[in-house]
């Protein structure tokens, strides 16, 4: 066990401010060991990232100095960490999408002039076989699922000799049984004596693989705590800095209204994929439906379908409304655009998950955004600023918005705020449907928490809610009804309160779960 | 059949030059730079490549042909080189806009030439820019392959292949090699592999430890000595080494083209090469009785069908480089 207690990398007092101002990192001293599993944990700007990739040369310190295996090192590019044993996997993968699984693998590494080829596969399935990875070196980036792509990052770090790794939010993007894969690979490079460092913060994790967890917050370091002596609940109120509750609200609401009945929606692509095959969706009033897929199974497809962003190659999308003199009425809106929608009264909101591309403008600030969901209500040539102004107000105040004002470009806000003026805004036009696609994705746990209580009133309002999501255990506190994509078809629909975390893994990668998957694995 | 092999003899000659072009092109946009001052850069090299065997002739009487060819090449490089070096500093190092500076380094370059050109013209005795007829030779097209002459009295096909393959002058054939060096560069070799890297993903390449400025520095700058190199075949073949007013006449622009017609491969770039050469020169060897104009706007029109056809067929492995357009700086957030 002496070689536990070695120590790695050690830390001490390192800065890094960005612009002069944004103190990203603030005097942070810490030690990473050999042959451990160390979880960094923070909310999302605590500094996590920054801190790692002043590690892997990304960045470089503005104070203070860090040591690798006992000597002071000077990490100035990827070049010099790869020098000095640390590799990193990056939370958005750093592969070229051309190029093949080995060719991403060697790149950048000395060598003769030419590639051999069959040596460098013979080396790549060695490694891959040691630790168990799944991985085809001829096979191309753009062709991988968001698994693959990741085993080829860690591939390639261990290539390189790294005996360091580093890796950013490792579990973002993969289902629970990847989850666990993953899992047992970094537990086979702790017995190889390898240091892992993994960054996160989904607490369940760091509780399941880490030995110890060191926490961040705000930029600065808060203590270390050993994995064994800890629970969920310490290590949340180290991270936060004060004790929350972490259990998601499902209000119950007795009279539920159908308001969409679509059916057999199929989408093709321009590639002439199809990207969404026969897939029926039902939305009640006062229900929060959840869908679960690995990420590209059809949910952006869905949701822009249904909100009318999508041409649908087949299918029906019937609304559920009342006429001007409240009677009930139905009519199929499939293929109308938004616009068009609007003029039949038909309120409808979508969140995308592409808040800064799709959902805001950018550049434009608070008041013109809100403005753009009200100003072709205006008469005349000129717009009026008033009323979104005043809207815009609000909405800082009620959700708590931090902005230095309603006149500075959203675009200048933090990821959680851009959410909150995003789904404020859309709530604030009462509609009737409420799409919101991974709407708490890069926020913090308090603006989480934010986003499921604006859920939860509008779902008591009698609102429909359609909510894709890529946590697991959060769809499964806060949705009434999950239903489950797999490559575009609809896998089957479960009841959120009685349904598990590895019967909708199972769905999520074979299309009928658990029996499908006994079936496939009898034909192996 | 005569009157095919002149058409495919002429479209080789037209096409040499618009190959060097491309062939620049090709290796800066692998790099992530695009550099529209190719025309700039071509008419840099096509000033520098006779200005420099014109001073040697002045200075040091007349050379072998051979040598006359080794200075054409080497002073035309590095004039197409200086050009892009110009523009590697401003968008590596100092991150200006792509596309305005190349735009400028092609006004830069054309009036660079222009005013060099006629300025040593006005101070020559003969309000001339030229060459000695022995140096001119050395750019002349080979005549027939002595022993291949004698056949091909008796027999009009070794005649035409003799013509077709063996009698260009040399920067001909070092067009091609540059093409099949480049080709085997880019997809054989670790240092191509990095480099395709840079254009793809800078921040990728960066994290991979590729040094990401350096790969672009050399290849734009050694994109642009080619660029030059194919000036210098315009000034010292095509307008036979006398120094002729805007003489480049829009090639580069058509090379910009080339790139994409030959969807960032080199050897492609050489069937491309020849397809807008025989375009180009279509009008002599194949009249229909239209007006020149006509046969003018040919190369652009088949520019236009090409853009049509890349955008509509869109191929991850045959595009251009992602990055290709904008700057890398490390530590943008």
């Amino acid at each position: 066990m002496s070689a536990q207690n070695e120590i790695a990398i050690q830390m001490k007092e390192v800065s890094k401010i960005f612009y002069g101002k944004t103190i990203a990192n603030d005097k942070i001293s810490l030690d990473i060991r050999r042959g451990e599993i160390l979880a960094l944990l923070g909310e999302n700007g605590s500094g996590k990232t920054t801190l790692v990739n002043m590690l892997s040369g990304i960045y470089f310190p503005d104070h203070g100095e860090i040591f690798v295996n006992g000597k002071k090192a000077s990490i100035r590019s990827p070049r010099d960490a790869f020098a000095l044993g640390i590799g990193m996997v990056h939370q958005h993968f750093k592969l070229i999408d051309v190029l093949t699984a080995a060719e991403n693998i060697i790149l950048g590494l000395p060598g003769g002039v030419t590639i051999d080829r069959k040596t460098l596969y013979g080396q790549i399935r060695d490694i891959a076989a040691k630790y168990g990875f799944d991985l085809s070196p001829e096979k191309k980036i753009y062709n991988m699922s968001v698994s693959e792509k990741q085993t080829v990052e860690i591939v390639k770090v261990l290539y390189r000799g790294a005996d360091i790794l580093i890796l950013d939010e490792p579990t973002a993007v993969l289902t629970p049984q990847e989850t666990t894969k993953l899992f047992a690979v970094l537990r086979r490079m702790k017995e190889d004596n390898k240091t892992v460092v993994i960054i996160t913060h989904k607490l369940n994790e760091v509780m399941e693989v880490s030995d110890r967890v060191h926490i961040l917050r705000k930029g600065r370091y808060v203590g270390t705590v050993d994995t064994k002596q800890t629970s969920v609940q310490e290590l949340t109120e180290k991270m936060v800095g004060r004790a929350i509750s972490l259990s998601i609200d499902r209000p119950e609401v007795a009279d539920k209204k159908l308001k969409i009945d679509a059916h057999g929606l199929t989408c093709v692509n321009e590639e002439g994929v199809t990207t969404l095959e026969g897939v029926d969706v039902q939305l009640y009033g006062g229900e929060i439906l959840g869908v679960a897929g690995i990420a590209g199974s059809g949910q952006k497809e869905l949701c822009e379908a249904i909100a009318g962003l999508q041409p649908l190659t087949a299918g029906s999308i019937v609304f559920h409304g009342q006429d001007a003199q409240g009677n009930p009425k139905a009519e199929d809106i499939a293929g109308r655009p938004p616009m068009d929608r609007i003029k039949r009264g038909i309120a409808m909101s979508f969140v995308p998950e592409d808040r800064l591309g799709m959902g805001l403008v950018a550049a434009m600030d608070m008041t013109d955004n809100v403005m753009l969901r009200s100003y072709y209500r205006n008469k005349g040539p000129f717009v009026d600023r008033q009323a979104p102004r005043k809207l815009a107000q609000d909405l800082v105040e009620r959700l708590e918005i931090v902005t230095p004002g309603v006149n500075v470009p959203v675009r200048l806000l933090s990821g959680g705020n851009v959410q909150k003026v995003l789904l404020g805004r859309e709530i604030a036009s009462r509609p009737q449907v409420l799409i919101v696609a991974y709407p708490v994705r890069g926020l913090d746990i308090n603006s989480s928490y934010t986003v499921y209580s604006l859920l939860n009133e509008e779902k008591k309002k009698g609102v429909a809610v359609l909510f894709v999501g890529e946590d697991l255990d959060v769809l499964l506190q806060i949705s009434d009804r999950i239903m489950v994509l797999c490559g575009g078809k609809l896998s089957g629909v479960v009841d959120a309160k009685t349904a598990s975390k590895e019967q909708i893994g199972l769905m999520m990668t074979h299309v009928g779960g658990e029996n499908a998957a006994k079936e496939d694995n009898g034909n192996d | 059949m005569d009157n095919l092999v002149n058409l495919l003899y002429a479209a080789v000659l037209a096409g040499t030059p618009l190959l060097f072009g491309t062939l620049g092109e090709i290796l800066t946009e692998k790099s992530g730079n695009l550099n529209l001052g190719v025309e700039g850069m071509m008419f840099m090299g096509a000033i520098s490549g006779l200005a420099g065997v014109y001073f040697a002739e002045m200075w040091f009487g007349e050379m072998t042909g051979i040598i006359c060819m080794l200075i054409a090449i080497l002073a035309s490089f590095l004039c197409g080189a200086f050009g892009a070096l110009i523009y590697g500093f401003l968008t590596i190092t100092l991150r200006a806009n792509q596309n305005v500076t190349g735009l400028t380094l092609t006004i830069f370059g054309i009036g660079f030439a222009n005013f060099f050109g006629e300025i040593i013209a006005s101070a020559s005795p003969s309000k001339f820019m030229t060459i000695s007829t022995g140096a001119k030779a050395a750019f002349a097209n080979s005549p027939l392959i002595p022993g291949l002459a004698a056949l091909a009295g008796e027999h009009r096909w070794i005649y035409w292949i003799n013509k077709l393959l063996f009698s260009y002058n040399l920067l001909v054939y070092l067009g091609i090699a540059v093409a099949l060096v480049m080709a085997w560069f880019l997809n054989k070799t670790r240092a191509g592999l990095n480099l395709r890297a840079v254009g793809e993903d800078p921040a990728a390449a960066d994290a991979a430890g590729i040094p990401v400025n350096r790969y672009k520095y050399l290849a734009t700058v050694i994109g642009g000595g080619i660029c030059g190199v194919g000036g210098m075949y315009i000034s010292m073949v095509t307008a036979y080494g006398v120094w002729v007013h805007g003489c480049v006449g829009g090639r580069g622009w058509i090379a910009v083209a080339l790139v994409i017609f030959a969807t960032w491969s080199p050897s492609r770039a050489i069937f491309g090469a020849l397809v807008f050469g025989g375009l180009s020169i279509l009008r002599m060897y194949v009249p229909l009785g239209i007006p020149i104009e006509i046969y003018d706007l040919l190369p652009y029109l088949a520019t236009i069908l090409v853009l049509i056809v890349t955008s509509v067929r869109q191929s991850k492995d045959h595009n251009i480089p992602k990055h290709c357009g904008f700057n890398y700086f490390r530590e943008e957030r």
